[in-house]
């Protein structure tokens, strides 16, 4: 098992036909069960055609109907990334995964308002996506750095989430699935909704949660995890070194107005019971030692 | 992004948010004209610069008469305001903004911005105005009070009517209070911005409700829709470094050390300013080269490090995973040869390719020094700087 998404997922791409859309969606599919996974693009003014062979629909209530996928992945530019979730959402897929870098933040208040009693799950704007190694990867991370196992990662950064994989593939350690949840302010699951899947997961033994500066998911979630978690956390926040007032690189990583400190976010991590590093080289081992 | 208080004020006035009357001014005469303009007996002489703290800087003077007015002009103009948002080095004031002076029966304080605990836009109040609003949370928490604002039914007239007066805005002042925040909201939304803060919003004699000063910043995501925003821009306010970085298109901040890191990815440039630090070191700069890391935007990226004087020795930290590192290592290579590269050079790389990457790096005749991880490279450029 796994969490989110497995081999017998069915995906369909928005924004199939761009250039990253096109890009990632025939390395996704090369990647393991790939070929099966991925049955439809959506591009409005391209129904009917087909992307490499795979059949591209006006909307994704076709796309869902006419293939059964339950799942999208986002590539859309991002003045329409909150649309494109939005549509999502209507048709009721179970999950969507929303890739696209730089969505207005004003688009996801008003998305994550429609989204409200809804069934849908959102990972991202922002967000490398989520691989289950060796089933199915959905996003832009590298596929063959990853294999299958049992600790799962979550993380709001791209880059330090393949460098946890990299440091866990060093030490033999596969992932059961790895989530990116991606760097922006207002965004679909955080830290919390990603470990409660994975306490719940028989196939998850341990996990590893990467944070980094601004607001305080990571804080809400190690509270969640000191009452609740009945597996091992192990625990790193990038930006101790980030000064105050300063956006580090992703929308979201701000300390502002004195909140979102990485020592503050470590420290309650701390109580929480989940150990931390303060070296990102030593995600890997720091894993290993609670196992 | 962010604009000056006249700025500022000039969009909140569109949307009906009441302030004093005010001329923007880039030199003595203008500050004089202005003041002759706006009439009346005592003015205020505002610095405008991006940065909080003018009035403790000296960057705000009230003016008793035109003379006074003439006289904080010709001293406030072209002087280096410190204040402790500038940084020691300060910022030479360009711009003023000259204001009718206000009668102040009380300062409060009134700001919004993106929750991303609820998801919406949070107004938050207090009774104490003129202080910094992180203060206030510090020591007097029960005295801000928050209102998270629905999407789709925007701030309602009971919501700001009770937030007015949990912060003390008398009941003959209330209307007016209440024209005030659903202006601010409106101008919020409708401008994409990230954060609002008028401190103070005064109370004048007669019951009035304005923004004495004003402070908006927008959404960088947003702003392709704004380009009446844009046009705002003021380069001047901006490190140089910084906008030269934007237009290659990478995420570049200055700081404070002397080791210069180019990585791809914002929280792995992080994290590796973190391990700089953790072994002894400051970085001298955040520097995500993105995903796409060419060799022209890795060269440019060490151009860019290399301006900085303070800078001694350069690590550089990619994840190869789609990008492949022996692509990364030509470009290193490129870069280091255009630049004439002549401090320490650590690379680490890691991904696909690794050792192609790794054998280049070598073979280059460069002296690199490579390392197998963060940490080791870490400690590998420090040492390096101490001893170069």
């Amino acid at each position: 098992m796994s969490i989110l998404i497995d081999k017998n997922t069915r995906v369909m791409t928005q924004g199939i036909t761009g250039k990253t859309g096109a890009f990632h969606t025939r390395l996704c599919r090369e990647y393991a069960n790939g070929k099966a996974c991925y049955v439809a693009g959506v591009n409005p003014s391209k129904a009917g055609e087909n992307f490499e062979g795979i059949p591209i629909f006006g909307s994704v209530k076709e796309a869902k109907e006419q293939t059964g996928a339950t799942v999208s992945v986002i590539y859309v530019p991002p003045p329409f990334a909150a649309g494109a979730i939005d549509e999502a959402v209507a048709a009721g897929l179970d999950l969507v995964i929303c890739i696209t870098e730089g969505v207005p933040v004003r688009d996801m208040i008003a998305t994550r308002q429609r989204m409200i009693g809804k069934q849908t799950l959102l990972i991202g704007p922002n967000c490398p996506g989520v691989i289950t190694p060796d089933e199915i990867k959905i996003g832009i991370m590298p596929g063959h750095i990853h294999k299958k196992g049992r600790i799962g990662v979550v993380s709001r950064s791209g880059t330090l989430t393949y460098e946890a994989v990299g440091q866990l593939m060093e030490l033999g350690l596969g992932q059961s699935t790895c989530v990116g949840i991606g760097g922006d302010p207002v965004n679909g699951m955080k830290h919390i909704d990603v470990m409660k899947l994975f306490n719940a997961d028989p196939d998850t033994d341990a996990v590893i949660m990467v944070g980094e500066i601004g607001g305080d998911d990571e804080e809400t979630c190690a509270r969640w995890i000191k009452a609740n978690m009945t597996k091992p956390v192990v625990g790193f926040i990038a930006g101790v070194t980030a000064p105050a007032g300063k956006r580090m690189g992703h929308a979201g990583a701000i300390i502002s107005g004195g909140k979102g400190t990485a020592q503050e976010k470590l420290a309650v991590m701390e109580e929480s019971g989940i150990k931390v590093t303060r070296n990102p080289a030593e995600m890997g081992r720091l894993l290993q030692s609670v196992l | 992004m962010n604009v000056h208080e006249y700025q500022g004020k000039e969009i909140l006035r569109k949307y009906g948010v009441a302030t004093p009357r005010g001329i923007a001014c880039f030199s003595v005469a203008d500050a004089d004209a202005a003041a002759r303009t706006l009439g009346g007996k005592v003015w205020v002489v505002k610095a405008q610069i991006h940065a909080g703290g003018r009035g403790k800087g000296g960057g705000v003077k009230v003016a008793k008469s035109l003379e006074e007015v003439h006289q904080y002009a010709s001293a406030i103009l072209g002087m280096t305001l410190v204040t402790h948002q500038t940084g020691p080095e300060g910022r030479v004031v360009k711009r003023l903004l000259v204001e009718e002076g206000a009668d102040i029966k009380k300062e409060l304080y009134v700001g919004m911005v993106v929750d991303r605990g609820t998801q919406r836009v949070t107004l938050m109040a207090s009774s104490e105005g003129g202080m910094e609003i992180e203060e206030v949370a510090a020591h007097a928490p029960e005295k801000i009070h928050k209102v998270a604002i629905d999407p789709v039914a925007g701030l309602t007239d009971s919501q700001a009517d009770a937030v007015a007066s949990q912060i003390g805005v008398p009941p003959g002042s209330l209307a007016e209070a209440r024209k005030f925040m659903h202006g601010l909201y409106q101008a919020f939304v409708d401008c994409d911005a990230s954060l609002a803060e008028i401190n103070p919003l005064i109370l004048t004699g007669d019951g009035r409700v304005l923004a004495l000063d004003a402070k908006l910043n927008f959404d960088a995501n947003a702003l392709f829709r704004h380009p009446e925003i844009v046009a705002l821009r003021d380069l001047d306010e901006e490190d140089p470094a910084e906008i030269e970085a934007s237009k290659f298109d990478l995420s570049y901040i200055s700081l404070n050390g002397n080791i210069g890191c180019l990585v791809n990815g914002a929280g792995l440039a992080m994290a590796t300013m973190d391990t700089i630090k953790l072994f002894g070191a400051e970085p001298a700069n955040f520097l995500d080269v993105g995903g796409g890391a060419t060799t022209q935007k890795v060269t440019e990226a060490f151009k860019l490090m290399l301006k900085n004087p303070a800078v001694k020795g350069i690590l550089v930290n990619i994840f190869g995973g789609i990008m492949r590192c022996d692509t990364i290592a030509e470009g290193v290579i490129a870069a280091a040869k255009e630049v004439q590269l002549g401090v320490p050079l650590v690379v680490r790389m890691k991904g696909t390719n690794e050792d192609l990457g790794k054998q280049l790096l070598r073979e280059s005749g460069l002296p690199i020094i490579a390392a197998d991880n963060m940490a080791d490279a870490a400690q590998k450029i420090v040492a390096a700087v101490a001893s170069h």
